[in-house]
């Protein structure tokens, strides 16, 4: 095995592993805050290391530009995505969870 | 969707720097139609939505402001006759509706067809994109109370 293959199957790993435990939190949390909470953060760092090992995998080539464009506008809206949605709920005047 | 704008400047700031790139990346969605996935409607759709995110992300007064209603209709109407223009002026020269092996052009078949494929596509592009718009103005002005009818041309 070569080190770049290495180094793609690490971060394609690494990818799925975000991508599971945000999927863990959206199922387990109990309130809307902790899930967006969760799956903003774990699906974006998931997509970003999943789209660098293909990057790496590629080289250099035309896709590789277009994949590297698709990164960037995931890792610019989704966060904002996020925020937008968390910001009118709480604007709705819905309280975050609290332990009993 | 109301009158005021999203008071969020994180919203606000992202929305300005992502506008141009959509309507980008529906263009490019449009012109390769032919050769790859994606065509006129789907880059119109994508067109239609630019400005439905501009429209509510900033307020939807500033939207009617920049776009007319006059200019909309002309659009849908536009795209409309050139989808069916190009269907008409094949069946002129003799062949069936669309069929673009007959225009008398100096070009190879294939070319001919990569040609009125592009400019049907263009077409259908412009339609949707006026349509997806006018159809957001209208249902986003229903609950504050401002139709189509109080919009100025």
């Amino acid at each position: 095995m070569e080190l770049i293959d290495f180094i793609v199957t690490a971060l394609l790993f690494g990818g799925t592993f975000f991508f599971t435990t945000a999927t863990l939190g959206l199922l387990r949390f109990p309130d809307l805050f902790t899930r967006l909470h969760a799956t903003g953060k774990g699906d974006t760092l998931g997509v970003g290391l999943i789209l660098t090992g293909l990057v790496i995998y590629l080289g250099l080539s035309p896709i590789t530009l277009k994949i590297i464009i698709i990164m960037t506008f995931i890792l610019l809206t989704s966060p904002v995505g996020t925020h937008c949605i968390c910001r009118a709920v709480y604007n709705q005047g819905i309280k975050p969870w609290k332990r009993r | 969707m109301s009158e005021k704008m999203v008071e969020s400047v994180v919203a606000r700031t992202i929305s300005r720097i992502i506008i141009p790139f959509i309507q980008l990346y529906g263009i490019y969605v449009i012109t390769h139609g032919e050769s790859s996935p994606g065509g006129g409607f789907q880059g119109g759709v994508i067109l239609g939505t630019s400005i439905i995110l501009f429209g509510i992300v900033f307020s939807l007064n500033t939207t009617k402001k920049w776009i007319s209603k006059k200019i909309l209709i002309l659009f849908m109407s536009l795209g409309l006759l050139i989808y069916s223009g190009i269907g008409a002026i094949d069946m002129l020269f003799g062949g069936k509706y669309l069929e673009y092996g007959k225009l008398p052009l100096p070009l190879h078949s294939p070319e001919m067809s990569a040609l009125s494929i592009l400019m049907v596509e263009i077409g259908i592009g412009l339609c949707v994109m006026s349509t997806i718009t006018l159809l957001f103005i209208f249902l986003a002005g229903e609950k504050s109370g401002t139709r189509m009818d109080s919009w100025e041309i």
